[in-house]
């Protein structure tokens, strides 16, 4: 399918290419509804994602953000009874469709969960695991190298470089939390899904990732779950406002921390929600 | 101000007391149920030293045998009377008129059938055997007159070490017990470490009985039941646990396997004996059959522990996977079950301990048979160590008590040795999440 076929070309472009769909965006997503054994957690929700930029979901605990997210590349799909409907245009192609491979749609779109999992393994097979099962990599060399790039893009080489075979679950949580980000960089994807990446982690280990996902708006798409008003005011420059299930508002994170549109928005972002 | 402290410091005092009691009271209940549980433990660690205790007084008396130094004049016109010099003349030689006018040489004054035959069955029924291999080993024997370290049969090891037989009358045992006194005040009765109870099958005759074949069956029949139950029993649990969906037939199945894993073992021999002796035909008394049935009767257990293990895996980990694009059965067969294996092989072995000290399903499918050679291959006649302790155990000599004591300790030797195993493969192998 074209999906797999368009593998090969976006390898080596990376975020470069990510030909634009409708009006720039790289995704758009088109009232989506999602609902759990029947009970809908998200409706209605209509969303364009443009290219290098960093989008920030917020709003308060059970809204549908991290709902919305996981619809992004199929991973509600794990989940028992789960049900999604609507459309998001990726690349030309409805990512809902049930002809789509969600193999190489999850390539193309990582994830960096809540809580750190890396895997049991050592921190070079953490990051070459994807490559690997990808043929991203003709040889050893070739997956070293990428091995050190997304460690690098990760900024986590400095820290790493010479205890690459000790488990990645021996670093702290923080420097975990980079690895994972290093393991979905590793297979080149487009768009990075983040899901409160910081939740767990201590204001120091925060800021390092804060400053890493500026740095990586320069390559890769990135949309952020985060409850942390502050966060989503510094790293974003899209903010879209989930409550209730509903998408509120959308629109530039200046313009949504300053002069919200709407009544809920204003509510939340002032503290009296939530 | 003091209208607010006072009564405050009032209710303190009045608290302190009534919390001192209570204290004494809560650390009396605590202390009881440290003694409660002290008890316990002392119940169980008594019993179970009982019970060692006993067995490795009766297994001593299995593991050392008596010997008895006869002076046999090893007479050439009975062993080569053509002075061939030829092996094969040896070997059909009566060995056994040898080692009986030694015996009447030591004890001239035991005359009549009766007494002659209590004499004789001072050495076991095998020493004309045991003598031919001593000719053999060393044809330059012939002619001379040696003394020569024979076994002793069950009767007279048993009154060597003090002990009567139930087997003789009284007075048999009484001629024995002296002339055994008279042979040890000359130097010529000795216990000897039982090497031929290790390396021998059974017999009638106890002091020849031996407890290979029922290791080595015992051996074969777990190599084939974890052979077969491993894998099948891996694959069911991964396949139920990680792609089935949650529909009444998969709780059917679940609610099945759980009750088979109660299910009585003897159960399990007879669908052994109608599968695969009545339908397919395979070989009776086989470790083949017997791995088989125990690989039947293991594989719910293994199911339920492998289980249990991949649940134990964090939901993080398979998302982790399915995130950087790895497929269900990549994200399963990569992370999910390498960390999930130590706890199947855990489960795994814990099964095929229970397996190891199952009787019943064996004697089933024909495991319970006399078996002196010693098994070949999976496919030949062998016995199993718990059917061995049972065919030992119902045997009317006194001297096979201390076998089947022996046996025993093998057998939780055996147990010991697995679960150790279990526990070695866990602390080895577990992941660190």
């Amino acid at each position: 399918m074209s999906m797999t076929e368009n593998t090969a070309t976006s390898l080596n472009a990376a975020a470069a290419n990510s030909a634009p769909t409708q009006g720039g965006a790289l995704l758009s997503a088109r009232d989506i509804e999602v609902a759990y054994s029947g009970k809908v957690a998200l409706s209605g929700v209509s969303l364009d994602i443009l290219p290098n930029q960093v989008t920030a979901l917020i709003g308060p605990s059970g809204c549908g953000k991290s709902t919305f997210l996981r619809c992004l590349n199929r991973m509600n799909d794990v989940i028992p009874g789960a049900k999604v409907s609507g459309e998001i245009m990726f690349d030309g192609h409805d990512i809902l469709g049930a002809d789509i491979d969600v193999v190489s749609l999850r390539r193309r779109v990582g994830m960096v969960f809540q809580k750190p999992n890396p895997f049991p393994k050592s921190i070079y097979d953490n990051i070459a695991y994807g490559p690997k099962i990808h043929g991203l990599a003709p040889n050893r060399d070739a997956l070293d190298v990428i091995v050190r790039d997304s460690l690098e893009r990760a900024g986590l080489w400095g820290e790493v470089h010479d205890r690459l075979k000790s488990p990645g679950t021996s670093l702290s949580g923080g420097q975990q939390q980079r690895l994972c980000i290093a393991r979905a960089i590793a297979v080149k994807p487009d768009l990075i899904l983040m899901d409160e990446p910081c939740s767990s982690l201590d204001p120091i280990a925060t800021a390092r990732i804060e400053e890493l996902i500026d740095e990586l708006r320069e390559r890769y798409t990135i949309i952020i779950v985060t409850h942390s008003m502050q966060q989503a005011a510094r790293v974003s420059q899209k903010t879209a406002f989930f409550y209730l299930g509903e998408l509120v508002e959308t629109g530039e994170t200046d313009d949504i921390f300053t002069r919200p549109a709407d009544k809920r928005t204003q509510a939340y972002i002032t503290g009296r929600v939530g | 101000m003091t209208d607010t402290t006072e009564p405050t410091a009032l209710l303190t005092a009045i608290d302190l007391t009534a919390r001192d009691a209570r204290v004494r009271k809560r650390h009396r209940a605590e202390l009881r149920f440290r003694g409660y549980g002290i008890f316990s433990i002392g119940v169980a660690v008594a019993a179970l030293l009982w019970l060692f205790t006993s067995l490795a007084v009766g297994g001593a008396g299995a593991v050392y045998t008596t010997y008895i130094k006869i002076d046999v004049h090893l007479d050439q016109t009975v062993i080569d009377p053509d002075a061939t010099g030829d092996a094969a003349v040896f070997a059909k030689a009566s060995y056994q008129s040898l080692i009986r006018s030694g015996l009447r040489n030591h004890f001239p004054g035991v005359t009549g059938r009766r007494d002659q035959r209590a004499l004789n069955g001072l050495v076991t029924l095998a020493a004309p055997y045991l003598l031919r291999d001593i000719v053999l080993d060393d044809p330059a024997l012939i002619g001379t007159k040696t003394g020569i370290w024979i076994l002793a049969s069950d009767e007279a090891d048993l009154i060597a070490r003090g002990k009567g037989t139930k087997r003789s009358t009284k007075s048999r045992n009484d001629g024995q017990a002296a002339w055994i006194a008279e042979l040890r005040s000359q130097d010529r009765v000795e216990r000897r470490f039982n090497w031929q109870f290790f390396t021998g099958g059974d017999s009638r005759e106890p002091e020849l009985a031996g407890i290979l074949v029922a290791m080595i069956g015992s051996v074969l029949s777990l190599l084939v039941c974890f052979a077969v139950a491993f894998p099948v029993g891996v694959l069911a649990a991964v396949y139920l646990q990680e792609f089935a969906r949650r529909t009444w037939i998969t709780t059917l199945f679940e609610v099945n396997i759980n009750n088979l894993a109660a299910v009585p073992s003897i159960i399990f021999g007879l669908l052994g004996l109608y599968i695969f002796l009545n339908v397919l035909h395979l070989p009776r008394s086989a470790p083949l059959v017997g791995g088989l049935v125990l690989a039947l009767m293991t594989l719910p257990t293994i199911i339920i522990a492998s289980r249990a293990a991949l649940q134990s895996v964090p939901e993080s980990i398979r998302d982790g996977a399915l995130a950087v694009g790895a497929s269900r059965v990549q994200a399963i067969f990569h992370h999910v079950v390498p960390i999930a294996l130590p706890g199947m092989m855990t489960g795994t072995i814990l099964g095929m301990a229970r397996a190891l000290g199952e009787t019943a399903p064996l004697l089933m499918i024909g495991m319970v048979a006399f078996i002196v050679d010693v098994p070949k291959s999976i496919l030949d006649p062998a016995t199993a160590l718990p059917v061995q302790i049972f065919l030992w155990a119902d045997s009317p000599e006194r001297a096979f008590v201390d076998k089947t004591s022996a046996a025993i300790l093998v057998l939780l030797g055996f147990m010991v040795l697995m679960n150790a195993g279990a526990v070695l493969i866990r602390n080895r192998f577990e992941v660190r999440l």
